[in-house]
């Protein structure tokens, strides 16, 4: 496909590619640590935007997919003794057919009704999750030291789990531009403008909309078992914080919904933006405030972002900007 | 060949009767006008056709299949294709997305490749090609007729269902807009049209069905049909009308 050689595909996947070797080639903790937070933000939001950029549809849950994946794998981690990749795989799984039971059910609502929908799902999962036994309940998980002896110490565990974000983080950029250059991607995008027009040309609405939910939740599953298992503890009060749902949102709102650059920019834009806030005397206790209105912001002014913005002004940029 | 046979569709909602026991066929190759006034119908006939919500009573045969209560995309990939009254077109992809859109899922589903070249021919015949890369939402109406008009054709269907393509284009588009119809139809696709535009329809159909109050009220040549009583009184309302329209 010729698609694949234009410079907009692959400069999303060549910047996270060299940032992430620039900091295994550094090895200093601290830029592990940022970046591992940047990482893990750019894959949250580009996962999500599979979902909210290519089909339109608004969800608030995305960080249950986070919470309940991630909790899955820490359990098979700490209590059944999986390795990490196998385990992140498997949190990943289960997020994904979640999502597939999910989406068949609250899919059919459109609009306002789905968001609203996703919203309860987040309380539900972490009701359940708090009051679920094996997985320990309101305290939650815990890993002893011993288990990152496998990995070659915690130093080393730390390594690797930043080298399976950086892997991880890349794969949710190529499945999005997959999906964003497929005839399965036109169909998505055809959902996002006009489902009933697309339906009678002969989308497969419901099915694709289940398929590309399950796509869009299998890596925050996969990213909720690496975090929890890199903070060596789970509990529900982390895993299911439905302001990191809206952050996410903000996240690829601000950078463009739709395209595959727009998650990347606006994932590092508003954590740089969140950490002067958090650590700045006068809005230290109102960051969330902020991206509220930030969100608003956007919505009423730029609603197709950052990356959208540009697209629309400078059209012979848009082979770069995709 | 009959392609299509609608046996006596029946659809309620509520309380209110939208359609009752319509029967017609169509044959393949022909061009069938459907003609009524507002609120006859002929817009429910439609959506029942091609699977938008199942009928109450009756059946749709496509092809010798029973196509009743099929959802609209698996009417689609059966081969038949349908340009809104309304349009429709997706803003924020660009023109060839659009008809490409249609190929890809239509009857013949078509890989992107494929599709973008079924667009680029589709887009000539209906005479967008010089606004092939511009956004759908840029159009002007004319346009956007057009469009709803590649789309459906770039699914390359057995049957056409064309909702009033006409309305709000001047005399200049409308001769345009028919001899595009008729082009289509000798590339071998069979249209069922839904139109306002009495001298167009006339001139244009090879046969006429008159829908009122959800009933069929006539069919036959348009000749026929515009000298037939029941149809000056409820749709044309003036029997010089139907002078006026045979003088062409």
């Amino acid at each position: 496909m010729r698609a694949w050689l234009r410079p907009g595909v692959w400069i999303p996947v060549a910047i996270v590619l060299i940032w992430g070797l620039a900091v295994l080639v550094l090895g200093q903790d601290t830029y592990r640590e940022t970046t591992f937070t940047l990482l893990m933000f750019v894959g949250m939001a580009s996962s999500l935007n599979i979902l909210l950029g290519y089909t339109g549809y608004v969800s608030f849950g995305h960080i249950v997919f986070f919470g309940l994946g991630g909790y899955m794998g820490f359990y098979l981690i700490s209590q059944q003794g999986w390795p990490l990749y196998v385990a992140a795989l498997a949190g990943g799984a289960l997020s994904g057919v979640l999502a597939g039971l999910l989406g068949s059910a609250v899919l059919r609502l459109r609009g306002a009704y789905f968001a609203l929908a996703t919203i309860g799902i987040n309380e539900a999962a972490r009701a359940f999750v708090s009051n679920f036994g094996p997985f320990g309940g309101a305290t939650g998980l815990n890993l002893t030291f011993a288990t990152y002896n496998a990995y070659g110490g915690a130093t080393q565990a730390l390594w690797i789990t930043f080298i399976c974000l950086w892997v991880v983080t890349l794969a949710v950029l190529i499945a999005s531009l997959a999906v964003r250059h497929s005839r399965f991607g036109l169909g998505l995008m055809a959902i996002r403008e006009d489902e009933d027009a697309a339906m009678v040309m002969g989308v497969k609405a419901p099915q694709a909309k289940t398929l590309t939910f399950m796509i869009s939740a299998f890596f925050p599953g996969v990213i909720g078992t690496l975090y929890f298992f890199k903070n060596g503890n789970v509990e529900p009060g982390d895993a299911f914080q439905l302001h990191m749902s809206i952050e996410a949102l903000v996240m690829v709102m601000l950078g463009g919904q739709g395209t595959v650059l727009g998650p990347i920019l606006g994932a590092v834009t508003y954590q740089g933006l969140r950490g002067y806030l958090l650590t700045s005397p006068i809005f230290k206790s109102l960051h969330l405030a902020v991206s509220g209105l930030f969100l608003l912001l956007i919505v009423l002014f730029v609603p197709a972002g950052a990356v959208g913005w540009l697209r629309a002004r400078l059209p012979k940029w848009r082979k770069v900007l995709e | 060949m009959t392609l299509l046979e609608c046996n006596g569709i029946t659809k309620r909602f509520g309380g209110l009767q939208a359609l009752s026991e319509v029967t017609f066929t169509i044959t393949a190759g022909e061009i069938l006008g459907l003609i009524g006034p507002n609120g006859a119908g002929k817009t429910t006939l439609f959506n029942v056709v091609n699977g938008v919500f199942p009928p109450t009573q009756g059946q749709v045969i496509f092809r010798g299949e029973d196509i009743t209560g099929l959802p609209p995309y698996e009417v689609a990939r059966r081969g038949i294709a349908r340009a809104y009254q309304v349009v429709r077109p997706l803003n924020d992809l660009t023109v060839t997305e659009n008809v490409m859109v249609g190929a890809c899922f239509g009857r013949e589903t078509l890989s992107l490749s494929g599709a973008a070249s079924v667009a680029g021919e589709v887009l000539a015949l209906v005479g967008l090609e010089h606004r092939a890369d511009q956004l759908a939402g840029s159009l002007n109406v004319a346009q956007k007729k057009r469009l709803e008009m590649a789309r459906a054709l770039a699914a390359k269907p057995y049957l056409i269902l064309l909702d009033e393509v006409l309305a709000g284009l001047n005399p200049t588009e409308i001769d345009a807009m028919l001899e595009t119809i008729r082009s289509i139809c000798r590339q071998g696709a069979t249209i069922l049209m839904i139109e306002h535009v009495m001298q167009a329809v006339m001139s244009v159909s090879d046969r006429l069905i008159v829908l009122d109050y959800g009933v069929l009220i006539a069919e036959g040549t348009p000749a026929e049909v515009v000298n037939n009583q029941q149809v000056i009184e409820a749709y044309l309302g003036d029997p010089k009308m139907t002078e006026r329209l045979m003088a062409g």
